[in-house]
């Protein structure tokens, strides 16, 4: 009884927590907000006093203006359409690879024997420290970028997946059989569902690499994306152009992680930590 | 009235002392949810189950005891088929079920879903709500596993085991990690779900009392064997008597503890006992 009192005593402390962050909420983010913008206004006014030159770095009305003029000649969404198409691309084959290399390494005694020695050695490997073999290998098209997006991709799923495969509560997985649960449908109902925080923690780390890798792959003679919009301004000192794909660049990544941020809340309902926000 | 099953097709439907009960050659008609005959188990050089044998006729109530270690998880792991076994050794009855003393819900499905782990059909739904509510836990169904309290995971383990309509019940020490009141409550829902359903239970426990509550029949399981065997005589529900001290002294000297260690029964159990039912 004791026990139950003081469990409810928590809930509902947690519960008026959770109000109280919520009333505060706005006033805290206000508070978050003021230090930012002093800089942006601080940076403005480097810029209209001449204390930063143009061709170091652009006042943020210009960076703003030159966004909006991008936006409207189309030159900005079809760039980043293209560079969009690329991360996708290369994560969509690492999620694929990864996720089926970690299935058969963590399913089986023989599949891990054979698939995690090597992914572990390869995993050490900077994927960037690759890009001369892949332009060796696959030219300077389209190809050795998005495969640049593959491989970096590829570990953290893998990584991760198999490590959530591997660490599903055997007692679980125990009770299940004794329920008649056997193969396909012990995977299906334990096993993917048990590894899925683990595979969207990887999914996550998937596509903060994705971008890094995508900037830096970008950077090989492109002809459209982010990356070609920023070698282009590097040659003409457009430090306006470079600032808005920069913040292009941070903005796809902020998205994306809120998209996976979304997927967590739908897909992991059931977490006590979700449960509880 | 009695509380003695009243299932006509039950072997228990006689005097509780009934000698049908036990043992193929006392009662060669009466049929068996647990047949063993000389299973040994060794892990390593530690032998935990030597030449064991051990008969439950179908829908009787059996309490299995022993100290730590002593290898009763290991049978009830061989009785739910977890680890292999001889079938010329061990024969049990393949319609079993399992109550683990942790519930063991899966987490990311919603309780009736737990329930209705492994049913097939189109009205598994429908199967796993009448369990649920057969627990009284009805209003759950629809819960996150995280958000019971451990009674109301043991409930819904309970039902989960009931919805597939077992003829053999194996709980293994499932009322150990729940308060002592939950405890009480528990004992006289397994007793009501026995009578309506009449699987034989075996159930696993530490805990002398409780196997004399509920069970027709007490083992202490010692040195990998069955060590001693007491019919339980009183009708339930039993209260806390003579024959239930006797009883309970005989038990606690043959587990190793001497009744003065033993320690008075707590008053939660003195309220609780004269009636069995749940409170």
């Amino acid at each position: 009884m004791k026990y139950r009192v003081s469990k409810l005593v928590t809930l509902s402390q947690t519960f008026s927590f959770s109000n109280s962050t919520r009333f505060a909420a706005p006033r805290l983010s206000r508070q978050r907000w003021l230090s930012p913008l002093a800089l942006i206004l601080l940076w403005e006014l480097g810029a209209r006093t001449g204390v930063i030159p143009a061709h170091v770095l652009a006042a943020p009305s210009t960076v703003t203006l030159t966004a909006w003029r991008m936006i409207l000649s189309g030159e900005l969404p079809i760039n980043m359409l293209v560079s969009l198409g690329r991360a996708m691309a290369g994560l969509a084959i690492g999620l694929v690879v990864g996720s089926t290399l970690a299935i058969v390494a963590g399913l089986s005694r023989a599949g891990d024997a054979m698939v995690d020695p090597p992914v572990q050695m390869l995993r050490t490997l900077p994927s960037l420290a690759l890009t001369p073999l892949f332009i060796v290998w696959f030219g300077i098209g389209e190809t050795p970028k998005i495969a640049l997006i593959a491989l970096g991709t590829t570990f953290p799923i893998y990584l991760n997946l198999y490590g959530g495969i591997r660490g599903i509560d055997p007692k679980l997985i125990e009770a299940a059989r004794t329920f008649g649960l056997r193969g396909a449908d012990l995977i299906r109902h334990v096993i993917l569902p048990g590894a899925l925080p683990a595979f969207l923690l990887g999914l996550r780390f998937a596509l903060a690499g994705s971008w890094l890798i995508l900037v830096v792959a970008e950077q090989i003679n492109a002809s459209a994306g982010l990356g070609y919009l920023i070698n282009n301004a590097r040659d003409f000192a457009r430090t306006d152009v470079i600032v808005v794909c920069l913040v292009i660049y941070a903005l796809l990544g902020l998205g994306a992680d809120g998209l996976v941020r979304a997927l967590e809340r739908h897909a992991l309902a059931w977490r006590p930590t979700l449960l509880k926000a | 009235m009695s509380l003695v099953k009243l299932d006509p097709r039950s072997p228990l439907c006689g005097t509780a002392g009934d000698s049908a009960l036990h043992g193929p050659e006392d009662a060669p008609t009466a049929r068996l949810a647990v047949r063993i005959r000389g299973l040994n188990r060794r892990f390593g050089d530690t032998v935990v189950l030597r030449g064991l044998d051990l008969d439950i006729a179908e829908g009787e109530f059996v309490a299995l005891l022993g100290r730590s270690g002593s290898g009763k998880s290991t049978l009830l792991r061989t009785l739910a088929g977890l680890d292999p076994a001889d079938p010329q050794t061990v024969n049990a009855s393949s319609n079993h079920a399992v109550v683990f003393q942790d519930a063991r819900l899966l987490p990311w499905k919603r309780v009736w879903r737990n329930v209705a782990l492994g049913l097939t059909g189109p009205d598994a739904r429908r199967r796993a709500e009448a369990a649920l509510r057969e627990v009284g836990l009805d209003h759950r169904q629809d819960a996150w596993p995280v958000t019971l309290s451990g009674g109301e995971a043991q409930r819904a383990a309970l039902a989960r085991a009931l919805v597939r309509e077992p003829r053999l019940l194996l709980l293994d020490e499932p009322f150990a990690s729940v308060d002592a009141l939950t405890r009480l409550r528990m004992h006289g829902l397994v007793l009501k779900l026995w009578r309506l359903h009449g699987p034989a239970v075996l159930l696993v426990t530490h805990d002398v009392d409780e196997a004399i509550t509920l069970a027709d029949r007490v083992l202490v399981l010692d040195d990998g064997r069955i060590a001693a065997e007491e019919i339980v005589p009183m009708a339930r529900p039993r209260d806390t008597g003579a024959d239930f001290q006797a009883l309970r002294r005989r038990l606690l000297r043959r587990l190793g503890v001497e009744s003065s260690e033993a320690g008075p029964i707590t008053e939660a159990e003195l309220i609780a006992y004269p009636t069995g039912e749940i409170l």
